[in-house]
């Protein structure tokens, strides 16, 4: 691949700006991107590695490359602790009940990737009568990153762009946060109606 | 006498069958007595594998037996027609490594083994609804949801034993009795190597009994296999242990090229057998930095990492992968190697030596690294060979184990190296013996640069394998030494395009096995170094 034909994801950055330049809240906007600055650059990810994606992982994390960089470097073998739930490798059904439990021990603002085909549809177990195919059907997925398993800089190129997700969180919302705004309009009718 | 008319005096009702090994049918109620003077009498002291197998009118297991004295190899065919309540006897009294082998027969085919201590499922959950390797199984989601609450019975077991009179009794127990204090490790824990569980019950601090509990990586592979044709096969070996896919994916062309007849360029072997060491010091690498780094010494594992860059760049040049190669082929290799390939081999053996006396430097001296060590996870020889933990861990209990040397396969009896064997059998041999087979991949790696050379002449050209492929119909086994031990393979076709049973007998299940035995008696502490040295990998003991 040409440098050139290199095309980042930059249209959200793009977007946030556009949408500042059109009257935000002056004093707020700027907290707000005060506190998703720091958010984005201390992402602490929990490792819950499985299989041959925790090894690329573990790569991040080694000799050639710099987690620190990016804010990462504090992984997390306490769910309690982590901002990013970082799925590394298949997801089986007897794993399906240890991995919800992870998830609901994190503290809010929690993100989730998704490692590597097996977590994105099954991958090659696609079919498996004991693979989950998809993470989709458990969690809420903030970034998926593809292949088998992803190489190192993809993984970090993945959590740059939660990163960048994070950074506009406020105009976009969290996938968490959209998720509980459902769960909070099915409660009160009444409000979904003032929002109408 | 042959080895046949020995059988056949010490059974006279059992049939036999030529093959690639000498296959034995012994009915079930004289498997038992047969086993035993296999093992006592004809020194048949290795089971290789256990095999289930559902062959539509019967049920059954393949046994594949070695004398680990002469390396003679033997094959028993033991197979039941009930299929409501399938039973055969169990082994586990004669070779160890059936406690744990059986289990996974009972899991995938519902066959109970009368006389095993512990009948509990071993992958699937304990509330799965069917035998999922059966024919008959009913696939059917609605039977077996994703279900998200916790398992509940994991403790209950029960074992089913037989009198003089041939009468059963089913006992049920609790394998923890309501004493036990358990200590609960993983499956979500930095130091387990993975997603193992280890449950451990402690007196004190001292380790009574270890209860591995696996399955949470479980994929359901040789299932899968039933459904795909040969060539897709080959993606899940690189999968299943990816410290050494390259061994495993070796391991199933070897065998379905023994099916097929099939004759590799020489060119291709070298380059297999070359990808094969290069794939073992990737692995030994890593053993050595995680092991450091569950001691707290994270700097080792940087230092490892260091070199599997290297490595990994070798391999991403040849065959564009770094973790999953997919580049043997039934018949050769994908495609001819990078034109680098040989100058980089050569440049990472001529570091490499210094690189390991930095590990060396760095951890094997020191002194907490030595007392939590020296001592500690003692397996004798005697229990390697039972439990059947090969590699590098039965190698550390000095035995000889090595199936490059055992039963050479490609081209490794054209190769000089020594096998690393020593005899102390604690977790600083087991690292040891890794440190060492290093060092002995880097002199197999010259030589196979220097023929490699000589092959240069001939161009590689990629091998003519029919498009469609199809086994005749009988049954096959294949063992290669991979990373952390003799991996096998078990194929039983029907003549189709599809394999009717394929098995892969990883060497992970055994070490996890024997993990119970190197622990007792040991501190609680002691349970991550001795799990860390014997250097299990999770996909590798789950499939």
């Amino acid at each position: 691949m040409k440098r050139d034909d290199w095309k980042d994801n930059e249209y959200i950055d793009q977007l946030v700006e556009e949408l500042n330049a059109s009257g935000a809240n002056v004093v707020v906007g700027t907290l707000d991107k005060l506190i998703n600055w720091g958010r984005a650059n201390s992402l602490w990810p929990l490792c819950f590695g499985t299989s041959c994606c925790a090894i690329e992982f573990m790569h991040l994390g080694a000799a050639r490359h710099d987690m620190a960089r990016f804010g990462f470097e504090v992984t997390r073998n306490s769910p309690r602790q982590a901002d990013l739930l970082m799925v590394n490798g298949t997801i089986t059904y007897r794993m399906a009940p240890v991995l919800m439990r992870l998830y609901e021990q994190m503290a809010e603002p929690k993100y989730v990737i998704a490692t590597g085909s097996c977590n994105i549809s099954g991958g090659p177990f696609i079919g498996s009568h004991c693979v989950v195919q998809g993470l989709d059907k458990l969690l809420p997925v903030d970034v998926w990153i593809p292949g088998c398993p992803p190489r190192p800089e993809a993984m970090y190129y993945g959590m740059m762009q939660l990163q960048r997700k994070i950074m506009t969180q406020k105009y976009f919302g969290g996938v968490n946060r959209q998720e509980k705004l459902k769960d909070f309009l099915a409660e009160h009718p009444e409000e979904a109606e003032g929002l109408k | 006498m042959n080895l046949q008319e020995k059988i056949a005096s010490l059974c006279p009702s059992a049939t036999f069958e030529e093959g690639e090994y000498l296959l034995v049918n012994v009915a079930d109620k004289e498997w038992h007595s047969l086993a035993e003077s296999l093992k006592k009498e004809l020194g048949f002291d290795y089971l290789v594998s256990v095999t289930g197998v559902d062959w539509n009118e019967s049920l059954g297991c393949m046994y594949y037996l070695t004398n680990t004295e002469t390396n003679e190899k033997v094959s028993v065919k033991v197979a039941t027609t009930d299929r409501e309540n399938p039973m055969l006897h169990s082994v586990s009294d004669l070779w160890k490594v059936a406690l744990i082998q059986e289990r996974e027969v009972y899991d995938f085919f519902g066959i109970v083994f009368i006389g095993h201590p512990d009948m509990r499922r071993l992958f699937m959950r304990t509330d799965w609804v069917g035998y999922p390797l059966r024919k008959d199984y009913d696939a059917n989601p609605e039977l077996n949801p994703i279900r998200l609450d916790a398992e509940e019975n994991e403790d209950d077991s029960f074992v089913v034993t037989e009198d003089e009179n041939g009468k059963l009794t089913k006992t049920d127990y609790k394998i923890f009795s309501e004493n036990d204090y358990v200590v609960n490790f993983g499956p979500q824990h930095p130091s387990t190597h993975g997603v193992m569980r280890l449950r451990s019950a402690v007196d004190g601090e001292t380790i009574t009994k270890v209860v591995p509990v696996c399955g949470y990586i479980h994929r359901g592979i040789e299932k899968l296999c039933e459904g795909k044709t040969y060539p897709q096969t080959l993606f899940f070996t690189d999968r299943m242990d990816y410290m050494s896919s390259c061994q495993n994916r070796h391991c199933l062309c070897l065998c379905i090229e023994k099916a097929l007849g099939l004759e590799v360029p020489r060119r291709a072997q070298i380059i297999r057998v070359m990808f094969d060491e290069l794939m073992r010091i990737g692995s030994h690498i890593l053993a050595y930095g995680c092991m450091a780094m569950d001691m707290g010494a994270t700097t080792a594992f940087v230092y490892g990492f260091r070199e599997r860059e290297q490595l990994m760049d070798i391999f991403e040049k040849t065959t564009g992968g770094r973790m999953s190669q997919h580049y043997h082929v039934i018949g050769g290799v994908a495609a001819d190697v990078h034109p680098d390939f040989i100058k980089d081999v050569r440049e990472f053996c001529a570091i490499l030596p210094s690189k390991v006396k930095e590990y060396h430097t760095l951890v094997t001296g020191n002194v907490i690294f030595k007392n939590r060590t020296i001592g500690v996870g003692v397996i004798g020889k005697e229990d390697v060979i039972s439990y059947g933990t090969s590699g590098p861990n039965g190698r550390a209990s000095g035995w000889s184990c090595d199936v490059r040397k055992r039963a050479p396969y490609a081209i490794y009896n054209e190769l000089n190296f020594d096998e690393v064997i020593y005899n102390e059998g604690d977790s600083f041999a087991r690292y040891m013996v890794r440190m060492d087979e290093v060092m002995q991949s880097v002199k197999l790696l010259e030589q196979l640069c220097d023929m490699l050379e000589k092959e240069e002449g001939n161009e590689y050209i990629a091998p003519k394998v029919p498009k469609i492929i199809k086994l005749p119909a009988g049954h096959w086994f294949q063992e290669v030494e991979a990373s952390r031990g003799a991996f096998g393979v078990y194929i039983e076709s029907d003549g189709g395009k599809n394999p009717y049973r394929m098995h892969f007998n990883s060497p992970g299940l055994n070490h996890v096995a024997a993990v119970d035995k190197c622990c007792a008696g040991y501190k609680i502490a002691d349970l991550i170094t001795i799990s860390a040295s014997l250097d299990y990998v999770i996909p590798d003991i789950d499939r």
